[in-house]
């Protein structure tokens, strides 16, 4: 193979996989609490307009960040509200967010369809760059992919090594138990909802840091017709998967088959 | 000062009411939206509610929509009444929709009515066949059937579209996606004057009072329900759960097959892209909304027609974009899930502190979702 092609191939993998991989994050945390959160794509949408627009008006990325994360953790808080607190069906309160989440942000993002904003800029980390091959992959990207090693170490640590991560695992493995133990299980559940839908807010990165451009015709009927279930994806990673073994699988196995449309 | 305590037993009088409760909520929170969009909410219900219900034309349409809504959904509730998770509705119906056309082109113009139960039978198998694949997969590797059906809609969808812009496109159809016009021998007969209602409404009606009284009076209705409630109680009675799994994914997927079936023999006539605006996805809501019962389920599709009727209209009268579908769709779940809670659980005035501690609610609320949601 083409080393050259080869190479592209792996920037780009490595930047559609960054979204994905901090939304399966988010679910993983969401399950192992003993949550199902099937409502990923609403929390995405919603997310990528809300990010979209709050770059777009406020004319910094890092707003359009900021707000992405709000409105993804609105929309979790309403799935929590009912699956947690109400005690509703997980998987329909689930689905109910997703046909919500779809309408809401298409309704919503109507007016901004076609609209441009400048994404993300490459940051060459100084001499690391310059290692051939891999040089280029890894140490020439964006913040968001830069940041995402970050957190996937950090959510590693935390869930395996630190008592947070344990009450978490409690919660999700036996709630009786844990709540015998004095745990509050259901403040754990929303906190680990809620991290959920600030790592789906993300998604809309997925539009900045790899097109560079807009919102585009796509967000009118929403991503399905493009990259379709990528919260389905995500989600059966999230079940599949550790952390670590997840961020090697969303990004090069999973990213090129929806990157496809973007080369 | 206002207390929440567990029922002792589930209100039936709640059950029938938090549908009630939920479409007067959502009407309301809707009124609000129309209202901030500069829509008078009278103006809003009136296209909403009274307009699909006026001349004999927009009842015609009502009647299209519900069909298959009606059909997936029966499927669905028997599913969900023994904790199966079946979303592929939208699938099985997109299959449905594609295998039917397949034999529908091929038929000729002298074609007559066994070709037409030909056709509607191809569809049934198709989203018999295409149900089987989660179950199978469920039954030997204990895959995950919520995923496995979700992915299968995908899949599903994109048959579809590869058969429309491919093999089944009208070779004289200047490249446009879609099939040639079936011959008329295969269209299901139409049941009212002007309108497009065909006699497959009066087929899912009958489907679904039948399902109704096979859930609630024979014994593998009875089976069906035990099972979904407490699967080890079936198991010990010697209930075959493999027989009961297969038995209600197949049905749903045979009635979601047939829904697809009777849309491209029916109302639209030929095989195009679109033959589904998300019945499948919308069926789970109808299902929900009918209490998991098929005879609610009737009331619940009509009820759903008429929205989808609705935000048809005001997107041409008032000029309101299609999203707000989902918006209502999803609001209307939304409400409908929380007043479920007053089924479950009661608001009572508690008149003075009492000396003992009642348990903390928490205890009852925990879900094991690894249990419910049917995980190995």
């Amino acid at each position: 193979m083409d080393m050259e092609l080869l190479q592209q191939i792996l920037i780009a993998a490595l930047k559609t996989g960054t979204p994905l991989l901090l939304i399966a994050l988010g679910e993983l945390v969401c399950e192992k609490s003993g949550v199902l959160n099937l409502g990923q794509e609403g929390m995405m949408l919603m997310g990528a307009m809300a990010g979209f627009a709050g770059a777009y008006y406020t004319g910094s990325l890092g707003m359009g960040i900021a707000i992405a994360i709000f409105a993804g953790m609105s929309m979790s808080l309403i799935f929590a509200t009912l699956s947690v607190s109400l005690n509703t069906n997980q998987v329909a309160t689930g689905l109910a967010l997703t046909i919500f989440g779809t309408g809401l942000s298409s309704f919503l993002g109507g007016e901004l369809v076609g609209f441009t904003i400048q994404g993300f800029a490459q940051i060459e980390i100084p001499l690391l760059s310059r290692i051939p091959f891999i040089g280029q992959i890894l140490f020439n990207q964006d913040i968001i992919v830069y940041a995402s090693f970050a957190i996937v170490g950090l959510t590693w640590y935390v869930l395996q090594k630190t008592r947070i991560g344990l009450t978490l695992r409690a919660v999700g493995e036996n709630p009786h138990s844990a709540n015998a133990l004095g745990i509050k299980v259901l403040k754990v559940r929303y906190l680990a909802v809620l991290f959920g839908g600030a790592m789906a807010g993300f998604f809309w990165c997925l539009y900045v840091s790899r097109l560079h451009t807009n919102v585009d015709g796509k967000h009118d009927r929403g991503p399905r017709v493009d990259c379709p279930c990528i919260g389905c994806f995500c989600f059966m990673a999230s079940r599949l998967f550790d952390v670590g073994r997840l961020s090697i699988w969303l990004r090069f196995y999973i990213a090129p088959r929806h990157a496809r449309v973007w080369f | 000062m206002l207390k929440i305590e567990p029922r002792i037993e589930s209100s039936k009088l709640m059950t029938w009411l938090s549908p009630i409760i939920a479409i007067i909520l959502t009407m309301m929170v809707s009124s609000l939206m129309f209202t901030s969009l500069g829509v008078s909410p009278t103006k809003a219900f009136e296209v909403f509610v009274i307009s699909p219900l006026s001349d004999s034309y927009n009842l015609g349409e009502l009647m299209v929509k519900s069909t298959p809504l009606m059909l997936c959904a029966v499927g669905l509730a028997l599913c969900y009444r023994a904790n199966i998770w079946n979303i592929g509705a939208e699938g099985q119906l997109l299959i449905g929709a594609v295998a039917s056309s397949t034999i529908a082109i091929q038929m000729g113009e002298d074609a007559g009515i066994g070709s037409l139960v030909l056709v509607l039978l191809v569809g049934m198998i198709s989203g018999m066949l295409w149900a089987a694949i989660p179950t199978l997969l469920e039954r030997i590797f204990h895959t995950n059937l919520i995923l496995t059906t979700i992915m299968l809609n995908y899949v599903g969808l994109y048959t579809l579209l590869w058969a429309v812009h491919g093999p089944l496109a009208d070779p004289q159809g200047f490249g446009f996606p879609e099939s040639v016009i079936f011959p008329d021998g295969v269209l299901l007969p139409i049941i009212q004057e002007e309108g497009r209602a065909s006699i497959s409404i009066v087929i899912a009606v009958i489907v679904a009072l039948l399902s109704g009284l096979m859930l609630y009076k024979t014994l593998p209705g009875f089976k069906l329900r035990v099972f979904g409630e407490d699967p080890s109680a079936a198991r010990y009675a010697g209930f075959n759960s493999s027989k009961i799994i297969w038995g209600v994914m197949l049905f749903s997927g045979a009635l979601a097959g047939f829904a697809g079936a009777a849309e491209v023999t029916g109302p639209i006539g030929q095989l195009i892209p679109s033959v589904s605006p998300g019945y499948g996805y919308a069926a789970i809501i109808v299902a929900y909304l009918g209490r998991l019962n098929p005879i609610g389920i009737i009331l619940a599709a009509f009820f759903m027609g008429t929205l989808y009727m609705g935000t048809d209209l005001a997107q041409i009268e008032l000029g309101l974009p299609t999203a707000i579908t989902g918006l209502f769709q999803g609001t209307l779940l939304f409400f409908l899930l929380a007043c479920d809670f007053l089924i479950f659980y009661r608001i009572a005035i508690q008149k003075r502190n009492p000396k003992h501690t009642t348990p903390p609610l928490v205890n009852s609320e925990i879900v094991d979702t690894h249990h419910e949601s049917g995980v190995a």
